[in-house]
């Protein structure tokens, strides 16, 4: 029986569980549901969850410890100069022995036979059913696949045998708790509640989860590496020719990525808030229900696009268009037509990145814009002030903390921002104030150093993680500095 | 024509005046939202240097009535004006009347207190400001003492005028509000439930203030307090299911009604 048919007929049972339990609660209120704590739905609930959870973590449990046990007594099998070797090759023969014994399941009995008679034949027997062999076998492996088989099979019958008895009995025990006075109600709200808690630490801890991954291998970075050779080093160049040779640690310089990172989030900035922010305007204030019902959403799709989307617009459009505008524009003012725009700019990427976080900032303003209460327009307009005026001196101002708080939001979002840089902006990691000239940045020397064929030990590598945890820490300052700017402006209104 | 009593000559001679001094003519006045129709071909004039108060149920229309005054239904998008009003003769939905300069003739004081999220002076000086009623630093000044002053409210405030206006008492906001309506220098003051939303004793001293600026202003309040409309007003309308019912002498409505309904309501029996 495999696991799925067992996880199917131990949900049977809770489904007859749940059955009976209704159809019990209903004859025991007979008829009167008044009589009972609880509605009958919950009592059938009652007797589901007890059949089921109980059965479901077994299982679980079963599914975990029964591999590492079988696992361990077959590796204490192994013969004394199996177990003098390193742990890596004990793992590797033991894959081989966990192959073996999928073939032998394959395998007649007779076929199964002539291979414990004769190892040398079993790869191509096996080869013969279409299961692959890594090396010829040796003879205490055959051995220790017949065990693996038999403990297997074992196993999985007791955790067939006992999944069913506790799915059983758990249902029977709830069953037999079905009284009048009994409380289901609030044992399954509990149940729920359970649930609930462990959905929303399963996020928690995932996020704890990772930073303290980046965290151990940032460790290992910076005890390569000095801290202050990587915060304040103005020269990035991780020689990556030849890394692993003991004499080229490279250099690790943080700056000049930083400033890349930073100076493109601002251009990309320079874009998006102003068009965000008036675009916003325009639908909280101005645009009428229809207008604002149909050009909303569409503003909206803006923000479904993948963002690697954006970054081959960037790259065939937008940056080839500005590369040539220049070249124009260059050769009508002085004959000489050459471009000053490079087709992977800081601008090229700014742009095209400001593009991508108009419908953030307008998204998040217009929300800000329409919370501020009508009853103020009302008191602006009451005194003769025309719309912008009320716009400009009372819904805007009252609107700015909000609004600042989106904005920092967005420009956390641009700074952690990948595909867009990696295609349009360059991988040239240069301090320059040139927005025509490529720049690079934290995310793209991220994907850079993580790509290709790696040894997770160098620094060269390990600085990917370094870089990680700052980028995390910057836009994890911002997320928080807005939401706290967002929730005082909160409290204003409520 | 000698057969007229004196008291009769005193009469029509009293209707002429006050013909002459009607601030404001609504004639035929009706409101649709939409589909919905809001308001029923309302007559109601309102007399100059007079509180006239709008009374009537809840979703009656007194509301509706009171913001097509200064053409506050234009901000609703759906809302849709027909009839005519008229502003010292002048027809307030004429085309080439901007609503801007309007609604500075025509101030509104709303039902919950609502002072911008400004400094006390900049409440009051927001309304100057954009109508550039000062000249000078010194002007702007003197307008918001005389305007917190009128308003009664300068003795509570004056030492804390760069102080947030969010931060007053509820009574004091909605002061302030009035305030700043007074400070644009405006003829008719339209309220609309000003005292919904106060305590009995910041209710005292606005209608204090509603008596007090009568001598100056033509106001129209909206209220839901028998009493208020008894104690603040000298005219008062009844309006009911967007029509107006009777419209008289204060006086004449609290003691002995034209319409049975306008009894009825004043009775408690309905509404």
């Amino acid at each position: 029986m495999t696991t799925s048919t067992l996880l199917l007929i131990t949900a049977a049972i809770a489904m007859i569980g749940y059955l009976a339990g209704s159809r019990r609660a209903l004859s025991l209120s007979g008829g009167r549901s008044s009589s009972m704590h609880s509605r009958p739905g919950y009592y059938g609930s009652f007797v589901a969850i007890w059949s089921a959870l109980p059965a479901a973590l077994l299982l679980g449990v079963w599914l975990v410890a029964a591999p590492a046990i079988i696992n361990s007594s077959i590796r204490s099998e192994f013969p004394a100069e199996v177990k003098a070797q390193s742990q890596a090759s004990q793992g590797l023969s033991f894959g081989m022995i966990e192959g073996i014994a999928r073939g032998m399941r394959a395998l007649s009995a007779e076929e199964a036979a002539q291979a414990e008679r004769n190892p040398a034949d079993l790869r191509n027997l096996m080869g013969a059913r279409g299961v692959a062999i890594a090396g010829d076998p040796e003879a205490y492996m055959i051995k220790a696949a017949n065990d693996l088989n038999t403990m297997n099979a074992r196993s999985n019958l007791l955790r067939n045998i006992a999944v069913l008895l506790v799915a059983v009995g758990g249902a029977a025990l709830a069953y037999r708790l079905i009284a009048p006075r009994f409380r289901a109600r609030n044992r399954v709200e509990s149940v729920i509640l359970a649930s609930l808690v462990v959905a929303s630490s399963i996020a928690i801890l995932t996020t704890v989860g990772i930073i303290a991954s980046m965290l151990t291998e940032a460790t290992h970075f910076f005890a390569r590496v000095p801290a202050h050779e990587f915060f304040f080093g103005t020269v990035w160049d991780p020689r990556f020719a030849a890394a692993g040779a003991t004499a080229s640690e490279g250099q690790f310089g943080l700056i000049p990525l930083l400033l890349g990172t930073l100076y493109i989030g601002f251009v990309a900035m320079l874009f998006a808030v102003p068009i965000g922010l008036f675009a916003a305007i325009y639908m909280s204030e101005y645009a009428s229900q229809r207008v604002r019902s149909i050009t909303k959403p569409l503003l909206e799709v803006l923000a479904g696009i993948p963002t690697i989307v954006y970054g081959f617009f960037a790259l065939t459009t937008v940056g080839p268009f500005l590369r040539d505008i220049s070249s124009q524009i260059h050769g009508l003012a002085t004959g000489d037509y050459s471009n000053f725009i490079q087709a992977q700019s800081v601008l090229t990427a700014g742009f095209v990145m400001g593009i991508m976080l108009i419908p953030y900032v307008s998204s998040l303003s217009d929300d800000i814009i329409t919370a501020v209460p009508r009853a103020l327009r009302d008191g602006s307009l009451g005194l003769g002030a025309t719309r912008s005026e009320t716009i400009k001196r009372v819904v805007l101002p009252a609107a700015l903390p909000g609004i600042v708080g989106a904005i920092l939001m967005t420009a956390s979002r641009a700074i952690g921002e990948t595909m867009i840089v990696v295609l349009a902006a360059g991988v040239a990691a240069r301090i320059q104030l040139n927005p025509f000239e490529p720049m690079t940045t934290v995310t793209v020397k991220i994907v850079s150093q993580l790509t290709g064929d790696l040894e997770f030990t160098s620094p060269q590598t390990l600085v990917a993680f370094a870089l990680g945890i700052t980028l995390f820490i910057i836009t994890l300052c911002l997320n928080i500095y807005a939401l706290y700017i967002v929730r005082k402006y909160r409290e204003q209104y409520e | 024509m000698n057969m007229m009593t004196e008291a009769a000559v005193e009469k029509a001679l009293d209707q002429r005046m006050n013909d002459l001094s009607y601030k404001m003519i609504g004639k035929d006045v009706s409101v649709y939202y939409g589909e919905k129709r809001a308001l029923f071909d309302v007559n109601l004039n309102v007399r100059q240097n007079t509180v006239t108060a709008l009374i009537g149920p809840s979703g009656c229309g007194k509301s509706t009535f009171l913001r097509t005054l200064n053409r506050m239904n234009d901000t609703i998008d759906n809302c849709r004006v027909t009839g005519r009003i008229t502003l010292d003769g002048d027809d307030i939905y004429d085309p080439s009347i901007d609503v801007v300069e309007l609604r500075a003739r025509v101030g509104m004081v709303f039902q919950k207190p609502n002072p911008f999220p400004k400094s006390i002076y900049e409440n009051i000086s927001y309304g100057p400001r954009i109508h550039g009623l000062a000249r000078s630093k010194a002007d702007m000044d003197q307008i918001v003492e005389a305007s917190l002053q009128r308003a009664g409210l300068w003795n509570e405030v004056k030492d804390r005028l760069q102080e947030s206006g969010t931060g007053l008492s509820g009574g004091q906001q909605q002061r302030l509000c009035i305030a700043r309506a007074i400070a644009v220098s405006p003829e008719v003051i339209l309220m609309d439930e000003p005292c919904s939303a106060l305590d009995p004793i910041a209710t005292a001293k606005v209608e204090e203030l509603i008596h007090e600026l009568r001598s100056n202003y033509t106001i129209v309040i909206v209220t839901h307090s028998m009493q208020q409309a008894a104690r603040v007003s000298q005219r008062t309308a009844m309006f009911h299911l967007g029509q107006l019912v009777e419209e008289n002498d204060t006086d004449k409505m609290f003691t002995n009604p034209d319409d049975q309904r306008t009894q009825d309501y004043i009775m408690g029996r309905f509404g």
